[in-house]
């Protein structure tokens, strides 16, 4: 795995989630990890309303100390740089949704690029707005453009929230296969309605009670 | 076709308007109702409709009042602060007996307030939304699929009966993603517009679409007509759920996501031995009269949960005609009742027996 792993895509496609729970696997596994909430587009969920959780997990969370309070402005914390930087530790970073949340990635984009990093797009063909995925490559090319990074792998995150079954994330396999052939970026993880549905090792456990490969 | 999509709130009123033949949105942001503008602006481009970004929500309700005068449907969308600064355009709409829908998902104030989710517009939607004589039909849903069939409710309402849908959500409906089930192709339901300004073609007479009337019989006249109409709607139109009621004693009475926490709180007071019940607006107004004062006479008392300093009670109370005791269970500000707090004040009109 890579130092610094980022996690884009449409807004409500999961990022969050899966951020947080990509964070707590790499702890897990004994790794030192901090974790970036660069979402400063959607005041409503983010980041920063697990940080009594991830404070748990002995998880450092860097985001806006203006987020969640009265004066939400979109500030970006100074921690940042030196987080990128620093290679003493693993970096999970949460990235706004659609290519207005990413905007605020692109000025970090040349500092990023000079490290070991993944930058993973979280993708769900349950999601109206990515339901083809021709669809979600045009919203990945956007994000692209805004963020000044290109991805170098996709997260099959589709879902339909508690009411998932195990088929319907079987009927998602051509779509993410599909998005992979268009972008060739390969499948890097993938949701799932049990953990013994996945033959991978390579398990999360994520906030929604889904597991990703 | 039905499809299964996961979607929030805001986006599942967006993608219902569409499949209500909506090809006409103009709004502006304001959190937490933006996702159905930035739907819209990736949508409509790619359905021949028109997305305008309008440079104030006053500009972008006149906008409505223009297009529905040509007889098409269209929608715009605000916050609470938003939808005041509407509310003169709420009133024309009206004055011209345009049909149109209008979205608040509220947030708390007074003024810029928070924007965390309320229902302190209640009077706002249902008593007061502009100067002058009018109602507007205001529907309230409690679920993601709801904020999606309400829409296309709200849309044929407003043709039906010439005036403004509102659909009153939250930051909560707004903003919770849940899966929605959409009609692909559903056949979309059209009313006569022979009134629309659509161009005469020299083939009839002028079609005028406007709200002055100078002289004061005639303007008389349209006021007592238009109330014929809402008489109508008090008659017809009124829809909302009774949950538990058969033998209850205690009613709650809620809407959106109030009704949702109460909900969960009825079903464990159930289980504690309390007979509870609760009916559930779904249209605010017309408000559902008829079985509020039906529980009255059943009934012991009433629990009015909102989330406002108490502004549906005033309507619970001329619905019951003040029959049974009522009391109030709210969270404001954005803050919003746990199902434990809405427990624990039916504990309390129980006579603090469970």
């Amino acid at each position: 795995m890579k130092r610094i792993t980022l996690f884009a895509g449409h807004y409500g496609s999961g990022k969050t989630s899966i951020a947080v729970s990509y964070a707590k696997y790499l702890k897990k596994n004994g790794k030192d990890v901090k974790i970036i909430d660069l979402d400063i587009v959607n005041p409503y969920f983010r980041t920063k309303d697990s940080e009594a959780d991830l404070k748990e997990c002995g998880i450092e969370l860097i985001s806006s100390e203006y987020a969640n309070t009265n004066l939400d402005a979109p500030a970006l914390p100074k921690e940042i740089y030196s987080a990128i930087c620093n290679k003493d530790f693993y970096l999970v970073i949460d990235v706004g949704g659609d290519d207005r949340g990413a905007v605020a990635l692109g000025r970090y984009a040349p500092d990023i690029s000079n490290e070991d990093y993944e930058m993973l797009f979280v993708a769900n063909c349950y999601r109206p707005l990515t339901k083809t995925a021709e669809d979600a490559f045009e919203i990945m090319k956007e994000i692209e453009i805004a963020s000044k990074l290109p991805f170098t792998a996709i997260v099959n995150n589709s879902n339909i929230g508690d009411a998932t079954a195990t088929q319907d994330i079987i009927n998602s396999v051509e779509y993410i296969k599909d998005l992979s052939k268009i972008s060739g970026l390969p499948i890097k993880m993938t949701t799932s309605v049990k953990e013994t549905d996945v033959e991978n090792n390579f398990i999360i456990e994520l906030q929604s009670k889904y597991y990703a490969v | 076709m039905t499809e299964k999509v996961l979607m929030k709130g805001n986006e599942a009123i967006a993608e219902a308007a569409i499949k209500a033949g909506c090809r006409h949105y103009f709004g502006y942001p304001i959190t937490p109702q933006t996702e159905i503008a930035a739907y819209m602006a990736k949508r409509m481009p790619k359905i021949d409709g028109v997305f305008l970004q309008a440079e104030s929500e006053i500009a972008a309700i006149n906008m409505v009042y223009g297009v529905s005068a040509t007889g098409k449907r269209v929608m715009t969308s605000s916050s609470s602060p938003g939808i005041a600064l509407k509310s003169e355009g709420l009133s024309y709409l009206a004055g011209a007996d345009l049909p149109a829908l209008v979205v608040n998902v509220q947030r708390g104030g007074p003024g810029l307030g928070g924007i965390q989710p309320s229902q302190s517009d209640y009077f706002q939607a249902t008593k007061a939304g502009g100067h002058g004589d009018f109602k507007m039909i205001v529907l309230a849903p409690s679920s993601v699929q709801e904020m999606a069939d309400l829409t296309i409710k709200g849309f044929d309402l407003a043709d039906k009966y010439r005036m403004t849908s509102m659909i009153l959500a939250d930051g909560t409906m707004g903003q919770m993603m849940e899966p929605v089930e959409i009609k692909e192709n559903a056949e979309i339901n059209t009313y006569d517009k022979s009134w629309a300004v659509t161009g005469t073609e020299c083939k009839r007479q002028h079609n005028i679409v406007n709200s002055l009337y100078l002289k004061p019989e005639l303007l008389e006249k349209v006021n007592v007509e238009r109330y014929e109409r809402y008489k109508q709607i008090e008659e017809n139109e009124v829809m909302y759920e009774e949950f538990m009621m058969d033998d209850a004693e205690i009613c709650v009475v809620a809407f959106g996501i109030a009704a949702r926490i109460s909900q969960n709180a009825i079903v464990e007071a159930r289980k504690q031995g309390i007979k509870v019940g609760m009916i559930r607006p779904i249209t605010l107004w017309p408000f559902p009269k008829k079985p509020l004062l039906a529980a009255a006479d059943k009934v012991k008392r009433f629990i009015s949960v909102e989330l406002s300093m108490g502004q549906m009670i005033d309507d619970i109370k001329l619905a019951t005609e003040c029959k049974k005791p009522i009391d109030l269970c709210t969270r404001v500000g954005g803050m919003i009742p746990s199902p434990e707090e809405v427990l624990a004040k039916i504990i309390e009109a129980n006579g603090g027996n469970n």
